[in-house]
């Protein structure tokens, strides 16, 4: 399903944080949303994904203007993965991934054999069904990340919003990720720190002091210029002889 | 042994305990009216029970049917409700406001209570016509709307609209209220009470069974069944705030409408409760933090338990008070607290190890 922001505004106590944002993303397309520390991707990703009202503007989920929805309507769309989510709650792994069927369940009916089916198939998408049974508290912050994962997964969305899904995740477990998020035949915004995981991506976007400054195909975006410019870093762009893609390696900080 | 212990010894448990409960509760209910400062035989209960309850015509000592029907059963039913009451507003309070501490009177409900049982037991407020328990209930109200109004403005001012940011500022308005209500109590107090006076609030407001009698019952037994069926209505949005308000709503719950509920309808039940009984203390924080560890943090298990737990341990707190010092009754509060203390003192200590 689409997902569009029109000259989308958000401010706090006054203060600009998202200023005049246009964003498409086609349906079934990966996009990465990249950019500085403090430059909006957490603030946008949550009024994407309805946590937020927007100052102006608005969100569209396919023709739909997502201040017209119920809470419930969109998370049965619209799937968030938050930066950092924690809980001291003596809760398990697979409880925890069994929130995600939250939306579709009402207070009278029980929980079915397919809302059983759709935990476990979650639980191996994120290779947590081994640790099923842990608690929370024991798990290392990349199983953690995973478990949350399968919790949006669970969710079945149409469109999957990632706040920074690898940051604690172990190579293997960052590629495999971005490998399943890729696969999936959904839309999906994910922010991303590391920029060479973001080339994989099928368009980019690259935030900058709350504005969306560039968007497009990743090689257009990523230029030595805007590594410059919105990064601070001075960068050599190669090309890898195996695949033909680019790669950037980082020189030192402007 | 260490998978052992890193394991949730609640995720095999279903639901299929589930149909002890009406059978623990009815025994608590009769050991309830079974002990006391005359022990009374169980079959003698049974009896009473079927010449009330089934129009039998077993005869029974009328003293003794007196005590049962009168003083002792309806004292037992008004204990249970309460103590779940109390404990599913614990419980509800910590799952959305995602801190330990929470309990029924972080709202300044009790403060509230006191103030307004003082307002008429001390003041003269309303002249005579006024009750206690009426008093102690608008006052509850008062205290929750001033302090709901409180949390209102201190949020609206952060904006942001983060979750956290919400339950700190009701748990902060909380605080203030209290503090406010606890304030004017002791002002009233000092200003107009006599020695005596002082004492019997005291005593009420450690909670008093003493008075309790069916007119008690036709208040507490529906206003606790709807405190249950809220929960137990809610129990997938309360599983929902796990990690907070803002998973909560990337979930499909209406954060703001469902927290507003909730919390008023504990609010409301737990008033009523203190109104009848006064403001018995630890139920609230201890059961569900005990119940917890017994079954797990989800909703679906986790508000039966309490439920149940909260019944029982109150009517067990109402027998202990009555029988540990003979020929006087100790406020049931203070019992509460004696139980409650050490074992919330356990299971921190259990908690570490773990
Ligand atoms: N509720 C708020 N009140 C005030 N300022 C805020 C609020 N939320 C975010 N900000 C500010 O808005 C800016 C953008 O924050 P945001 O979290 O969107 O950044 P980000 O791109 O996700 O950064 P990071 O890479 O560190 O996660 C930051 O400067 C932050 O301090
Ligand atoms: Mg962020």
């Amino acid at each position: 399903m689409q997902l569009s922001a029109e000259q989308l505004t958000w401010a706090v106590h006054g203060t600009p944080l998202l200023v005049d944002v246009n964003l498409t993303v086609a349906s079934g397309q990966t996009f990465g949303l990249v950019g500085p520390n403090g430059s909006g991707k957490t603030s946008l990703l949550r009024l994407l994904a309805g946590l937020n009202k927007p100052k102006a503007g608005q969100v569209l989920i396919g023709n739909q203007p997502l201040h017209t929805l119920k809470q419930r309507a969109i998370a049965q769309s619209i799937a968030l993965v938050e930066q950092q989510a924690e809980t001291t709650d003596r809760i398990t792994v697979r409880e925890v991934v069994a929130l995600g069927r939250t939306p579709f369940l009402s207070a009278l009916q029980p929980w079915s054999d397919q809302n059983e089916a759709i935990v476990t198939q979650a639980l191996l998408d994120v290779d947590m069904q081994h640790m099923a049974n842990r608690l929370w508290h024991t798990l290392s912050g990349g199983e953690r990340q995973r478990v949350h994962i399968g919790r949006a997964l669970a969710q079945q969305p149409k469109v999957l919003l990632l706040d920074e899904p690898t940051n604690h995740l172990d190579i293997r477990h960052q590629l495999s990720i971005l490998k399943l998020v890729k696969q999936l035949p959904i839309t999906v915004i994910i922010s991303l720190h590391d920029l060479n995981h973001a080339m994989e991506c099928d368009h980019i976007g690259v935030m900058d002091g709350g504005r969306l400054v560039d968007a497009g195909p990743p090689k257009g975006v990523l230029t030595a210029f805007r590594l410059r410019q919105t990064f601070g870093v001075y960068a050599d762009i190669f090309t890898d002889p195996v695949d033909n893609s680019q790669v950037m390696r980082f020189r030192s900080a402007l | 042994m260490r998978i052992a212990l890193t394991r949730s010894s609640a995720a095999g448990l279903g639901l299929r305990w589930l149909w002890i409960t009406p059978i623990v509760l009815l025994a608590a209910l009769i050991a309830g009216t079974a002990i006391g400062e005359t022990p009374i035989p169980v079959d003698t209960i049974l009896k009473v029970l079927a010449n009330q309850l089934l129009g039998a015509d077993y005869a029974v000592d009328r003293i003794d049917a007196g005590i049962i029907w009168n003083y002792r059963l309806s004292r037992a039913v008004v204990a249970a409700c309460c103590g779940t009451s109390l404990a599913l507003a614990g419980v509800v309070l910590q799952a959305l406001l995602r801190n330990p501490l929470a309990d029924p009177y972080l709202m300044g409900i009790s403060a509230g209570a006191s103030t307004g049982a003082v307002a008429v037991a001390v003041a003269g407020l309303g002249a005579g016509a006024l009750s206690l328990s009426l008093g102690a209930f608008v006052g509850a109200l008062l205290a929750f709307g001033i302090v709901v109004m409180l949390a209102h403005a201190a949020n609206s001012g952060v904006g942001g609209g983060r979750g956290v940011q919400a339950a700190g500022a009701i748990i902060l308005a909380g605080i203030a209220g209290s503090q406010l209500f606890n304030a004017l109590t002791a002002f009233i107090i000092t200003k107009s009470a006599s020695a005596e006076q002082a004492r019997g609030i005291m005593f009420w407001l450690m909670g008093n069974l003493s008075g309790v009698r069916w007119a008690d019952v036709t208040l507490a037994v529906p206003a606790a069944l709807f405190g249950l069926l809220v929960c137990l209505w809610h129990r997938r949005s309360l599983d929902a705030f796990t990690f907070g308000a803002d998973s909560a709503a990337s979930m499909g719950i209406a954060v703001r409408p469902v927290r507003g509920m909730l919390i008023i309808s504990m609010a409301l039940v737990t008033a009523v409760m203190v109104s009848i009984v006064g403001a018995i203390g630890f139920v609230g924080l201890v059961i569900p933090h005990a119940m917890r560890f017994i079954v797990g943090s989800q909703h679906t298990r986790l508000v039966p338990a309490t439920a149940l737990a909260g019944a029982v341990f109150l009517i067990g707190s109402d027998i202990l008070s009555r029988i540990l010092v003979s020929g006087q009754v100790l406020p049931i509060g203070v019992i509460t607290s004696l139980i409650g203390a050490p074992a919330f003192a356990l299971i921190l200590v259990r908690g570490k190890r773990h």
